[in-house]
């Protein structure tokens, strides 16, 4: 499996102006490490309202002005730098967006589809693989000419599938593609992305929604205040949840009404309130003096990368 | 214990698509029902209605055969996203406060701690702020609350939290629930009855 | 990569932090604007006294902005100018704003005031500025008097316009929905929720009128519709320096006008400053 995109300690935070133009930084994401490979989905699972989207605009290099943005981003090996970025948006790494809003609302699907072209026989070429791909998800020929108030939800989140197909992309970053679906659309569309590694695409899937997480991933990556707490194989969540390794991981899968639907105390915090040390503190039960002080770094144990001093191993 | 009755609610924009047509139903408020339906098929535009967001529809709303009072409204809301019921430039004493102001202990149960109150909606995260807002339906003088997807955009451990706390203490203040929400095992698992919203809004 | 934190140098400004700069800005502009406005009324009338051994003489240390045919201190005559400028836009634009918020208050009652308000701004803006103004002056019969009721009376549109937006957005929100369910008056919700809002948007709303008011002022004056040739207003002076331009007089125009337009200038730059305190997301990079 080649590896697409390396991440390493990847932070962004924004400066923020608050009542009277008081200034204030807030931390976003933290000292986040991630690898895409070939073939592989990895889903990165955090609450909503929390800055996921940040880490695909980081990605794509489409930040806000008040962005700071620190660590690396390789592709194929080669530094993710602006000029890159312009060569491979769009072509090899392209974007499944969060709604149709995305769209423009006055052109019609299919020359959104296309995007721009310099000569006739590139438009050509691009309609017919436009028209290919089209098929593929069964959206029909009028498709092409709507614009995009007159698609449903679902029909909508194929086309945006589709046109971030086009290209070919190596990568593909999906932000949030399930909510405001129907359950029938929301199966559909887990199929799309999951049929998109024989294409040997390699896929970041941002989401809040723990149950599209793992039906569709391989990998999950769970964010807490903006740190990655624990990378883990999606198959470790069955049972008991034995194999996790964090007290949060553990807790979000046992809080699911599918499995126990279980009490655990304790509030996350906003991202104005981080504390020094694990971000996880507040609300641990084997919270000790070192994890107030020390912030963990994220190591691996048994497959599973985890950023805590008492992982559970053996399901204590 | 109080009645919930609704009749022959009907509602549509303008000249266009009906979305609510003759919707009928009733619930006491010893009751937790759950209202499954998929987004986009009218729910939201149903508890809006039922809360009195919504003035211009059809139909008749009776809490124990009697209309529904003017002023405080018996009824309330908790919508999906917190932060749009409460205006930005409040802190959030004076939010909570708009409604009533709720004992220690009740506070405690919420787990709302004592610094939240002096910040602003921005500077609290999703979770802190459904609580709130819970607080904020769960007057002395509401007999019904209609819970629209509240916990939709949070992480499962805070969807617990907020679920187990309000069934508690609608239970002992004897206020009905109305969930309403897309996620079905959810319903299962809180509600002691689920109306199918479809099947609801057929005729 | 690794972040490095800017280091904050006393002495500088550009590195001061936006709250800083915006403050200083403000209160700069604002000492000027003030001691302009009160200079004006320090300066005795005999102080511009006519003397015509120094009769049309070059900008010098003597006389900042040079004299003019009758031998008067530029300088002297054109801050009491800027002064009576300032007067004029300040009882303008209270005439404006007064206007302005009693038609944003009307727009709130129901649909029907909202769509007639609607209209009238529309009405109002429709028609050519300075054509009104100068109906407007001579209609109240021209001078001080009329030149106040002529721009007062037409500049109230933007403020009307952004406060009927403001509240209608503020009155269809949902806080304000759920206040009413809360059992909450009107009354509570206006003063509460509504006037907080509404009057950042005034103050800032007023201060950006003044630029406007003076630039007409100066202008429907300079085109004889305004004050009498009596008073010293930097429109009469622009219109008096015409006749002297082509003698080669350059500072006769030159200095008031520049002065005119630095006013105006600081008003904005205040006005805009003041807004970015009030509406901080208005500032976000």
């Amino acid at each position: 499996m080649t590896k697409l995109l390396k991440i390493r300690n990847l932070s962004i935070s924004f400066t923020q102006y608050i009542k009277g133009l008081n200034q204030k930084e807030l931390q976003v994401i933290t000292d986040l490490s991630l690898d895409i490979h070939e073939s592989e989905i990895i889903a990165i699972l955090g609450a909503s309202g929390s800055g996921k989207s940040l880490l695909a605009n980081a990605i794509l290099g489409i930040l806000p002005p008040n962005a700071l943005v620190s660590g690396s981003i390789k592709y194929k090996g080669n530094e993710l730098t602006n000029q890159l970025r312009k060569k491979l948006k769009g072509t090899k790494i392209s974007l499944i967006p969060q709604s149709v809003n995305y769209l423009n609302p006055l052109m019609i699907v299919q020359e959104q589809a296309i995007g721009t072209t310099q000569t006739q026989e590139e438009k050509e070429e691009k309609i017919l693989r436009q028209q290919k791909i089209f098929k593929e998800y069964g959206l029909s020929k009028d498709v092409n000419q709507m614009y995009p108030f007159q698609l449903s939800g679902g029909m909508a989140r194929k086309v945006l599938i589709s046109t971030a197909l086009l290209n070919n992309p190596d990568v593909i970053i999906a932000d949030e593609p399930t909510p405001g679906l129907d359950q029938q659309a929301v199966t559909e569309t887990i199929n799309n992305l999951i049929n998109l590694k024989k294409k040997k695409v390699g896929m970041i899937l941002i989401t809040h929604d723990i149950n599209t997480a793992i039906r569709t991933s391989d990998k999950i990556a769970i964010l807490y205040l903006g740190f990655v707490i624990e990378i883990t194989n999606t198959k470790n969540f069955k049972d008991n949840g034995e194999k996790l390794l964090h007290p949060y991981t553990k807790a979000l899968y046992n809080a699911l009404p599918e499995t126990h639907f279980k009490l655990t105390k304790g509030t996350q915090p906003s991202y104005h309130n981080i504390p020094k040390g694990c971000p996880y503190q507040e609300n641990c039960p084997h919270k000790t003096d070192k994890c107030i002080k020390i912030l963990p770094e994220l190591k691996t144990i048994n497959d599973t990368q985890i950023r805590c001093h008492h992982p559970l191993i053996k399901g204590e | 214990m109080d009645t919930l009755k609704i009749e022959n609610i009907k509602f549509q924009y303008n000249n266009k698509q009906k979305i609510l047509s003759n919707i009928s139903f009733e619930m006491k408020s010893n009751q937790i029902i759950g209202l499954f339906g998929d987004s986009g098929s009218g729910k939201t535009t149903l508890c809006k209605i039922l809360t009195g967001f919504l003035k211009k529809y059809k139909g008749t709303i009776n809490i124990n055969d009697e209309k529904v009072p003017t002023g405080f409204n018996p009824i309330q809301l908790i919508y999906q996203h917190p932060e749009k019921i409460m205006n930005p430039r409040w802190n959030m004493e004076r939010i909570l406060h708009e409604s009533w102001i709720p004992s220690k202990e009740i506070l405690d149960s919420f787990g709302i701690k004592n610094e939240w109150f002096k910040r602003f909606p921005s500077e609290l995260s999703g979770g802190e702020l459904q609580r709130f807002s819970i607080l904020r339906a769960i007057n002395p003088k509401t007999k019904f609350i209609i819970a629209d997807e509240i916990t939709t955009m949070l992480d499962s451990v805070t969807q617990v939290q907020i679920w187990n706390a309000i069934i508690k203490h609608c239970q002992k203040q004897d206020i009905g629930i109305l969930a309403v929400s897309h996620d079905k095992l959810l319903l299962e698992t809180v509600c002691d009855d689920i109306i199918y919203f479809n099947e609801l809004n057929k005729s | 990569m690794k972040t490095t934190k800017k280091t904050n140098k006393p002495w500088t400004l550009y590195h001061a932090n936006l709250r800083t700069k915006t403050l200083v800005i403000i209160s700069i502009s604002s000492i000027l604007l003030i001691s302009i406005f009160l200079s004006s009324y320090l300066i005795k009338p005999d102080s511009i006294i006519t003397n015509f051994t120094s009769a049309n003489q070059m900008p010098s240390l003597e006389h900042l902005f040079g004299t003019d045919w009758m031998g008067r201190d530029m300088f002297t005559r054109t801050i009491s100018g800027l002064g009576l400028s300032i007067g004029v836009g300040a009882f303008a634009s209270l005439i404006s704003t007064f206007i302005a918020i009693v038609l944003g208050l009307f727009s709130s009652f129901n649909k029907f005031t909202d769509e007639l308000v609607a209209g009238i701004i529309d009405l109002f803006s429709s028609i050519p500025h300075i054509l009104l103004i100068i109906l407007v002056s001579i209609s109240f019969g021209g001078g001080f008097y009329g030149v106040i009721m002529g721009v007062g009376l037409t500049h109230w549109t933007p403020l009307a316009r952004v406060l009927r937006a403001e509240i209608k957005k503020i009155k269809t929100s949902k806080y304000v929905k759920l206040s009413k369910e809360f059992g909450k008056s009107k009354l509570w919700i206006a003063k509460n929720h509504m006037l907080p809002l509404v009057i950042s948007q005034i103050i800032v709303g007023v201060i950006l009128m003044f630029p406007h008011a003076i630039m007409h002022e100066a202008s429907i004056t300079f085109l004889g519709f305004g004050l009498s040739p009596h008073q010293p207003a930097i429109g009469i002076i622009l219109a008096e320096s015409m006749n002297y331009l082509t003698s080669g007089f350059w500072w006769l125009a030159f200095y008031p006008g520049l002065s005119l337009l630095l006013v105006v200038l600081i008003f904005d730059l205040i006005g805009e400053n003041i807004n970015k305190l009030l509406n901080p997301q208005s500032a976000q990079t």
